[in-house]
């Protein structure tokens, strides 16, 4: 049998801005978004902000109703990939089989370490005990013999905790807990599942299979199986990198959007830095989405294909910009935007031609593209750029990237 | 509270990648000599926040801790 490490770093973000800081802690402490830029909400807290009921993805100013003498701190992205790669290096002493789920979590698969360094449980409490004394943090860790549960485990307590789930346990500590905490139970999913009085996971483990299938397909006996403590899915390498699955750029600007031809000068340039990463990367993209906020903070979000796999600005940009068009009504002024590229193929992965296509004007804009890249590689990012996007008053500066790995959201500074 | 103090370190690298710090210059200018090096290992600081490589040393016949972040160095100062 496997034994599976879940290690969850707790409050990541808060925890790592009191770490440096110790003061804080005495304190209840927000990281949240730069007022300046006005993502002025709450990524992260600590326990004591905690206890007063702040929650992440609230406005300052909710946050600040509920507990008044809330300190709110920038984030520090710089230092979250520091930390991350650290406790990653520690846990990298126990297995080479190491894998990331989003900047805070991962597996270990430490079946082929327990002669070397003992049990699951025994590995979990050293590498808990080492993440605090070597770098100040804590993790709660979930020990089992699959993913999906030593994922559960490590939520069933923190900070700072091991939890096992054996063969043995794993039908008391796990099916009374609500289905939707296991991974694999999406929030779609749990809706219907309500709907016929699934509510836990102990109840889906006896779920007729007939039902599931029909309701959600093989996702439906995959959650069956998996609630039954049958998930045989591997723990990746270390040195596994997950093909990007998407590629954005959002911004929320300096002041409202009101206008068509503002949107498009905006889409251009978020466009244009998409198509460079694309290009860095060497990929394609088969389609393009379109993220809108109003200044009411509801968002709406579009995609659409290409008409061939690109990589090209002026073309993820007219396709983005389409979209708007026939979406956006204009009820409201445009607080943010993010344009992605989306579907990606490695740039190089062969396509098949139609007659109606000009492939020399492809050739023709692959060049240039290539051209603008080499320029901006020698002089610097403005040194080059459309005469539409020069002078943008409502564009930030220094706003974030957004890799979207199959696994988890990273964003890089 | 104690403060983080980043310090100037004077240091001996050798062929083998090993660091010993040989010296301390304080913000005032004055030096004070490491007589030993203890012990190295990973630490966070407690007291004044941040980790590193943590040298427990000897200077003027006291043990003091001297964290090494990357390439600055810092002690728990009062
Ligand atoms: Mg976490």
């Amino acid at each position: 049998m496997r034994t599976i490490l879940h290690s969850d770093l707790n409050n990541f973000y808060a925890s790592v801005e009191c770490m440096m800081n110790p003061e804080l802690k005495k304190y209840p402490v927000a990281v949240c978004g730069r007022v300046e830029e006005r993502h002025g909400i709450v990524l992260a807290k600590n326990y004591a902000a905690k206890a007063f009921g702040v929650k992440t993805g609230e406005t300052i100013f909710q946050a600040k109703c509920k507990c008044p003498d809330l300190v709110t701190v920038d984030p520090h992205y710089n230092e979250y990939m520091k930390y991350s790669r650290l406790v990653r290096a520690i846990y990298c002493d126990y297995s080479d089989q190491v894998e990331a789920y989003g900047m805070d979590e991962n597996w270990l698969d430490v079946t082929g370490s327990r002669m070397v360094f003992g049990d699951g449980e025994k590995i979990a409490n050293e590498i808990r005990e080492r993440v605090k004394f070597e770098l100040g943090l804590t993790v709660s860790v979930g020990v089992s013999f699959n993913k999906i549960f030593a994922k559960l485990g490590s939520d069933m307590k923190k900070p700072d905790a091991v939890t096992v789930i054996s063969r043995d346990n794993f039908k008391e500590k796990v099916w009374g807990l609500p289905a939707d905490d296991m991974l694999g139970v999406g929030r779609s999913a749990i809706r219907e599942l309500h709907r016929y009085g699934v509510n836990t996971i102990g109840d889906l483990a006896h779920c007729p299979d007939e039902m599931l299938s029909y309701k959600f397909g093989i996702n439906g006996l995959r959650m069956k199986q998996f609630a039954n403590g049958e998930d045989n899915s591997a723990v990746v390498h270390r040195d596994f990198e997950f093909p990007i699955k998407s590629i954005g750029r959002g911004t929320t600007f300096t002041s409202d959007l009101t206008c068509n031809s503002e949107v498009w000068c905006m889409i251009l340039t978020l466009a244009d830095e998409v198509a460079s990463r694309l290009r860095a990367a060497k990929k394609k993209a088969h389609g393009v989405s379109l993220t809108v906020k109003c200044n009411d903070l509801a968002w709406k979000e579009w995609q659409c294909g290409t008409e061939h796999p690109t990589q090209n600005a002026y073309e993820l940009a007219c396709r983005a910009f389409e979209l708007f068009t026939k979406n956006y009504p204009w009820v409201k002024p445009i607080r943010a935007m993010t344009v992605r590229a989306i579907r990606l193929d490695d740039e190089d992965i062969c396509e098949q031609l139609t007659i109606f296509r000009d492939a020399g004007r492809i050739a023709k804009v692959e060049a240039k593209d290539r051209a603008v890249d080499e320029i901006r590689r020698r002089f610097g990012r403005s040194a080059i750029t459309s005469a539409s996007t020069m002078k943008l008053e409502k564009f930030p500066g220094g706003a974030e990237f957004e890799l979207t790995m199959p696994t988890g959201l990273l964003t890089l500074a | 509270m104690a403060q983080k103090v980043y310090v100037k370190v004077n240091a001996d690298f050798s062929p083998e990648g090993e660091v010993r710090p040989r010296s301390i210059i304080w913000r005032d200018g004055s030096v004070f000599e490491i007589t030993a090096v203890m012990m190295q290992i990973r630490a966070a600081s407690t007291k004044v926040g941040g980790c590193g490589l943590r040298y427990t040393v000897r200077v003027e016949g006291q043990e003091r801790y001297l964290f090494r972040d990357e390439d600055r160095w810092f002690v728990e100062g009062k």
